[in-house]
């Protein structure tokens, strides 16, 4: 049986409201997949098509090779994660995990040792006779993937999983899903997140979106280093969009030449030129930029200095400064050619 | 406690002792009193005895308390499973619907139980469903007037109760009838327990529909009680009240300990 997700033109409307608009977007077999972007983007409401908890107005969800679209949830076959983990208060670890097999019928004989088997995979084979309640908000989400899992669904649905979880053990829980997809390379993977780090930590490819729109996809470092839409750079990355006019002698910002690779033919009009904060240095180099500190913030190992170059802001995360510049000091700012993206103007921004 | 001053926690307690002792616990403690004599002409009650409970744990009245458990404990069942279904099915109806059948199900709240005694009474006395004269239509007005109290607050447990319980167990293959069965109702015991001693309690001290309905070999506990005092017998009449007051409290007592185990949150 293949797995795989595959969305045909899927849209959701509530009321006059259109919460998902034409979706095309396939998840091969054994991929893992990221849907990112701010709340209100449709990204949750993309899974739950696939989960059969919204039912499209339009348009086709495809698990494998089988139309799922009207298929009640219990029939598709499917392992979900929610952010509250929503594990049953009144069933032990144990009976948790086996909830999903009891269901299906699964031989009486096989549900103790797939349960065990689960509860091993996530580490949580200790504490299988404890209730949720007992179990702190780490462990009840190694249950509730354990529980996902003991169904060995073709398709795993990730809402958010980590959100409710603090730093610390989000990252542990980030190597764990990493090492879970590893060893499951048969089982699709769909990870609905806002947070980019989680993203481009655990994703093969990332479905950006925005306003109901899928905005871009590709791999995380495609995304990352090459963003074609503003909303992708600014996104995943959080990066300097400055607006620049390209002529017949080059690319200029704000009357400054500035040699970044001209990859197309681009209009004469408007482009913006994108560049990631942690690749522009203080200082003089090539495509210097010289205006006043507007704002500086201590991140620990790094500053980022907002710097008002002729009416744009642009930011810097330089490695910590011995000396803070002070605001309104004059400061030169610069980035190698080979780090910046020419964006046609207007690209997903319609 | 939210009050910090030690004044105005004592104005606190003050206010408690004068509203609370005459209005629930003093009339509570004269039947108490009364039921343990013989005379009360006095301040005090005087002419101490037990022969009253004697009286009351034996014969008819025996036979009046076991057929008001009787008729409380079923009329309790059938307002739970009715109240319990209708109420799922409520929430599966949508908006309109539900705000329908809610206040169809209130409908017996809203009328003055004696209307629903002769309501019902009305109803049942004539063939093809002639239920007057026995036991079955004292049975049937308790279930009509404790079923509206068993339906809302069981709708109110399944309207607090998260809809991702239920769609968790979707996802992991189970069918309607399987979630209903081992989420929704494990997750609604609680409140189904709690639905349970209201709906018992109520069907143990009704009277007024009761007295227009019970046939002579179905006689609830209440209807004696009242029948004892009209004729003038206070202090049996009492001793009977202190048995329903202690058996309708036990048994209250005895669900709550249930739902004490059955809550997990």
């Amino acid at each position: 049986m293949t797995s795989g997700i595959r969305f045909d033109g899927v849209t959701v409307t509530y009321g006059s409201n259109t919460v998902l608009d034409s979706l095309d977007l396939t998840v091969e077999p054994g991929e893992a997949m990221a849907l990112l972007g701010p709340s209100g983007s449709g990204k949750t409401t993309a899974l739950r098509a696939v989960a059969g908890f919204v039912r499209p107005a339009s348009g086709r969800v495809l698990i494998g090779d089988r139309d799922v679209t009207a298929l009640p949830p219990y029939k598709r076959g499917i392992g979900m994660v929610v952010q509250q983990y929503a594990l049953f208060p009144h069933l032990k670890v144990e009976a948790n995990v086996a909830f999903g097999l009891k269901a299906q019928k699964v031989p009486k004989g096989e549900i103790p040792g797939r349960v065990a088997e689960a509860l091993e995979m996530t580490g949580m084979a200790a504490y299988a006779q404890r209730h949720p309640r007992e179990l702190s908000g780490g462990q009840q989400q190694r249950v509730a993937i354990a529980r996902a899992l003991a169904i060995r669904p073709r398709v795993l649905l990730l809402d958010e999983p980590l959100s409710a979880l603090d730093a610390q053990l989000r990252s542990g829980m980030l190597a764990e899903l990493a090492r879970l997809h590893r060893e499951l390379p048969d089982v699709s993977i769909l990870y609905v997140t806002h947070d980019q780090v989680e993203a481009l930590t655990l994703a093969d490819r990332i479905a950006v979106m925005d306003r109901a729109r899928l905005q871009d996809c590709g791999t995380p470092q495609d995304l990352y280093r090459r963003p074609r839409t503003e909303f992708t750079a600014s996104f995943v990355g959080n990066a300097n969009l400055l607006p620049v006019t390209v002529g017949a002698g080059g690319v200029s910002f704000e009357g400054v030449s500035l040699d970044v690779p001209v990859s197309e033919a681009l209009p004469g009009a408007g482009a913006t030129l994108c560049v990631r904060p942690h690749l522009v240095g203080l200082g003089p180099g090539p495509n210097a930029l010289s205006g006043r500190i507007a704002e500086v913030q201590w991140r620990g190992s790094t500053h980022r200095l907002y710097v008002e170059v002729g009416g744009h802001r642009v930011k810097a995360d330089v490695r910590e400064l011995r000396e803070t510049p002070p605001l309104g000091a004059e400061v030169t700012l610069h980035f190698a050619p080979d780090d910046a993206v020419l964006l046609s103007a207007g690209v997903g921004n319609d | 406690m939210l009050v910090h001053s030690r004044t105005g926690r004592w104005t606190a307690w003050a206010l408690f002792a004068v509203l609370f002792v005459p209005l629930f616990a003093l009339p509570l403690l004269v039947i108490l009193a009364a039921s343990f004599s013989t005379h009360w002409s006095g301040a005090f009650p005087s002419g101490p005895t037990a022969a009253h409970y004697t009286a009351a744990v034996r014969g008819e009245s025996l036979q009046a308390l076991t057929t008001s458990l009787i008729t409380a404990v079923t009329a309790s069942v059938i307002a739970l499973t009715v109240g319990t279904w209708a109420a799922l099915a409520a929430a599966a109806l949508g908006k309109k619907g539900r705000r329908v059948l809610d206040a169809l199900f209130m409908l017996p709240v809203a009328v003055p139980s004696v209307v629903v005694g002769l309501a019902v009474l009305v109803a049942f006395s004539q063939p093809p469903m002639l239920l007057n004269g026995t036991r079955w239509i004292v049975i049937l007005a308790h279930t009509v007037l404790v079923t509206a109290f068993a339906h809302q607050s069981v709708s109110a447990a399944i309207r607090r109760l998260d809809p991702m319980y239920e769609q968790a167990a979707a996802s992991l293959g189970a069918r309607p009838s399987y979630v209903l069965l081992r989420v929704k109702l494990p997750l609604l015991l609680p409140s189904l327990n709690a639905a349970a001693g209201l709906c018992f309690a109520l069907s143990m001290g009704e009277l007024s529909a009761t007295m227009m309905l019970y046939p002579p070999d179905w006689t609830p506990l209440p209807v004696l009680i009242f029948t004892a005092t009209d004729r003038g017998s206070l202090f049996t009449g009492s001793a009977l009240a202190v048995v329903l007051m202690a058996a309708t409290l036990l048994a209250l007592l005895a669900v709550s300990r249930i739902r004490t185990r059955a809550s997990y949150r």
